[in-house]
């Protein structure tokens, strides 16, 4: 038996050492090879920006010197970054609803933990972006799920720096709401972890999904920032829609993002940065019908929601912090499972993935016991930078109700702790092409969640894969 | 079995990893260690070259080179060339030609960034990683440690602008020829313009002061002034504070503004080339 956990360690150690010889390099592709910069130029670890990398985004992905415009490429340079990552995983909830006699669909649930585990591929992702001359600029990205299945994450052009002024930039499209945290430049990756919980969270019942900060938006864009970033203001006008294109939600309503930061210097730790967001929006609960089907923009009776908070990145020498506050709020009609009728993609609650409830008038009450849910998010993600090859990541995030959606509820149900602890190691550094070695092990509970006992429910993910980009 | 197995990988891998990040951090061994104690001093702001280590892994490296000896791995694709630290010889500086560039210039070149290279505004970092990095720079030269840098040239008060003074100033442009390198337009065609090279022998262009790029070395007046009185060391573009006296620079500089398309610095030039109807320097005329 020992043999083959010895033949494994050693493969393992010498397929380190030989990675280990390879030439330091770093790497963002598509725009490292454009301007020569190594990864780590732009990124505390890519694809997590640094403020350098921040300021040359919001430059319109320009370093500002006169040769951005693709005139001044090689006429052979093509800005396209491909990016997957093959991995093993093991996931493991502890209790998932199943017949207690197997095979009999009349016998009564029970919970049973389940563990599974192998060799698994993420999404691709097709990043193309840069200049269409000086100061305008563009991003296309068609994502893949893992089994190849195309949508367009985001698309974009923007008006950089119009009438000369760098507080005067435009963009049009399907973007990344402008968060400073970025959940599409996440540095943990497994399916508890690979989003930020704390942009995505919904009290139980909740069935509004279109307050996710962290969903690139369809929508319009002003972003200003001074020449050194050290302060950037924005303001976004959305669909509300969650990013869903073909107006699926039907919603004819729109939603507002705000978000402002100023960053500060302290000498030899580098530049801090504190800011705020804040998302306000409305969607309608009532649906005209057709053969009994929610009808596309008949949408009425619109209720809100808001979601704001704070956002600081602090850096003392090779830690650093990312911390994000969330106080969210939705009308009680959308705690009650109302809105998204329409949605085909996006709807959990309640309704499966059928999308929310539709309120059709003369039945549609809330309950007495209903009220308008809120909650408080709180995430805390620090980053041990040994070298720019080797990071350590941590990630804690704390989600309280602190109004659910019935007073019948228990004042917890709901609450969710995740926890992830990650390596990535970059064994290369150029500016031609990314590789880095993943590892991660998170937790996530959640008060109340189980499906039959309504306990707490518990999963767990392990993985280590091969991020690569080129 | 299977959990077992997961743990020694597992250690084997963090033991490996561990070794792979020492060897990694070793820089190979040159005389520069020596130099690694110098300082930079910037107003209040003392910078110290070690500190600026990691930084320039980070951010200067790949066209720098480990050895500031300007061969990173991007450089061979870059042009111009990023610059060789080890000569203790730059473009921008307060100093007359020749001498070593004063902390401050450093310090200021770095955060403006060098116009149509590929050598960024480094404007994001705080104040002390700039200095840091000042010092770093220079430890990578023993001139800096042989020599003093110069004494700033004086540049004197700025006068008003009069259209006698852009008269006299196109007149300076005509006398010491710099049309000869930037064209009678300043177009960057000027007879000798195509045979120009650099003092290692690579071709560079004058500037193009129609074309809206910023000069690397700072586009206000005084930046204007000071280059060419102190000249781009390392480039064919000379000093000339020995043919050109100091009132007679600040002209040349509102000539030179004239040719430039509207900027925030040269509106009223431009006004004044409008009414006088100026016309490009005759390079047949007899000189003056
Ligand atoms: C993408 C490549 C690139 C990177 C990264 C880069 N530089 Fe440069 N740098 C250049 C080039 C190219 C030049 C020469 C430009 C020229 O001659 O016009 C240059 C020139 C310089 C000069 C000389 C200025 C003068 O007056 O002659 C200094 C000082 C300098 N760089 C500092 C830095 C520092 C400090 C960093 C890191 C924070 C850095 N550079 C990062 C490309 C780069
Ligand atoms: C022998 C040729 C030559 C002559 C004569 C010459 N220049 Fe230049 N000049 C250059 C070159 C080459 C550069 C570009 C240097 C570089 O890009 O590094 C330049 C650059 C400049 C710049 C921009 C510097 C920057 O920071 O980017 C200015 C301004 C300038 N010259 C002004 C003048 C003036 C004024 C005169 C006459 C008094 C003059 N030049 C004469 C060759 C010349």
């Amino acid at each position: 038996m020992t043999s083959p956990r010895r033949h494994f360690a050693g493969w393992l150690l010498c397929a380190l050492f030989i990675a280990g010889a390879l030439p330091q390099a770093n790497a963002l592709p598509a725009f490292a090879r454009k301007y020569g910069l190594r990864c780590s130029a732009c990124h505390e670890a890519w694809p997590m920006l640094n403020y350098f990398g921040q300021k040359f985004k919001d430059n319109g992905y320009q370093l500002m010197n006169d040769h951005d415009a693709p005139i001044w490429q090689n006429p052979a340079y093509w800005p396209v970054t491909f990016r997957m990552t093959p991995y093993w995983h093991r996931e493991s909830t502890d209790k998932v609803a199943v017949d207690s006699v197997t095979g009999d669909a009349t016998s009564a649930a029970r919970e049973a933990q389940v563990t599974s585990h192998g060799f698994d591929l993420s999404g691709l992702d097709f990043h193309t972006g840069g200049t269409l001359d000086k100061n305008i600029s563009f991003y296309l990205l068609p994502s893949s799920d893992p089994t190849g299945t195309f949508h367009f994450e985001t698309v974009m052009a923007r008006l950089d720096n119009l009438f000369g002024s760098s507080w005067l930039n435009v963009k049009l499209g399907k973007f990344e709401l402008d968060n400073l945290v970025s959940e599409k430049r996440i540095l943990t990756l497994t399916p508890i972890s690979g989003v930020y919980q704390t942009y995505h969270f919904l009290p139980p019942g909740d069935a509004n999904i279109y307050g996710q900060i962290g969903d690139n938006q369809l929508g319009i864009e002003y972003m200003g920032h001074s020449a050194n970033d050290r302060t950037r203001v924005s303001a976004a006008l959305l669909s509300t829609s969650d990013g869903n294109v073909n107006l699926a939600s039907g919603t004819n309503t729109y939603t507002g993002f705000f978000a402002a930061s100023q960053a500060f210097d302290t000498g030899k730790l580098g530049v801090q940065r504190l800011g705020f967001y804040a998302m306000v929006g409305e969607a309608p609960i009532t649906f005209l019908t057709s053969g009994g089907v929610p009808v596309n923009g008949t949408g009425t009776g619109n209720k809100g929601f808001s979601r704001e908070g704070f956002v600081g990145l602090f850096y003392l020498k090779k830690l650093d912090f990312l911390v994000v506050t969330q106080h969210g709020s939705d009308s009680a009609w959308f705690g009650q499972g109302f809105g998204n009728a329409t949605n085909p993609f996006n709807g959990t609650p309640g309704g499966g993935n059928g999308g929310g409830l539709n309120c059709i008038p003369g039945t549609c009450v809330l309950p007495a016991a209903a009220r308008a849910p809120s909650w408080n998010g709180f995430l805390l993600e620090t980053h041990y930078v040994y070298s720019p090859q080797i990071v350590f990541i941590q990630r804690s995030e704390w989600q309280r109700v602190s109004q659910q959606a019935m007073t019948t509820n228990a004042s917890s149900l709901g609450n969710t702790d995740m926890y992830t602890f990650g390596m990535r190691w970059y064994p290369i550094m150029t500016s031609r092409a990314g590789f880095a070695w993943h590892n991660e092990y998170s937790w996530l509970r959640t008060v109340g969640g189980s499906p039959v006992t309504g306990t707490d429910l518990t999963s767990s993910s392990l993985m280590s894969g091969f991020d690569f980009d080129f | 079995m299977p959990t077992k197995l997961l743990k020694w990988s597992w250690l084997a891998a963090s033991a490996a990893l561990l070794l792979a990040a020492t060897a990694q951090a070793q820089i190979t061994s040159y005389d520069e260690r020596d130099r690694l104690n110098t300082d930079s001093h910037i107003g209040k702001y003392t910078g110290h070259a070690t500190n600026a280590k990691e930084d320039y892994r980070r951010y200067c490296v790949g066209c720098h080179g480990e050895l500031g000896d300007g061969n990173g791995e991007v450089a061979q694709w870059l042009d111009p060339k990023p610059r060789d630290f080890t000569l203790g010889i730059f473009k921008c500086r307060s100093t007359p030609t020749g001498t070593l560039p004063t902390d401050e210039d450093l310090f200021n070149t770095i955060a403006r960034g060098l116009d149509r290279s590929n050598m960024p505004v480094w404007n994001t970092f705080t104040k002390q990683q700039r200095a840091d990095l000042v010092a770093w720079v220079k430890h990578f030269s023993p001139r800096f440690q042989k020599e003093k840098p110069g004494t700033p040239i004086e540049i004197p008060a700025e006068p008003e602008v009069t259209p006698e003074r852009v008269k006299a100033g196109q007149d300076v442009f005509a006398r010491v020829q710099c049309w000869k390198c930037h064209g009678v337009e300043g177009m960057a065609n000027g007879p000798s313009a195509s045979t120009l090279t650099d003092d290692l022998s690579r071709p560079i262009l004058p500037y193009n002061f129609t074309d809206g790029s910023r000069p690397k070395c700072g586009s206000t007046d005084q930046d204007i002034y000071r280059i060419f009185m102190t000249g781009l060391d390392g480039t064919p573009m000379p000093s000339f504070s020995d043919n050109i006296k100091p009132e007679e620079a600040w002209d040349l500089v509102f000539y030179l503004r004239t040719l430039q398309p509207h900027n925030t610095f040269n509106l009223k030039e431009r006004q004044i080339a409008k009414q006088l109807g100026l016309k490009p320097v005759n390079p047949n005329a007899p000189a003056q």
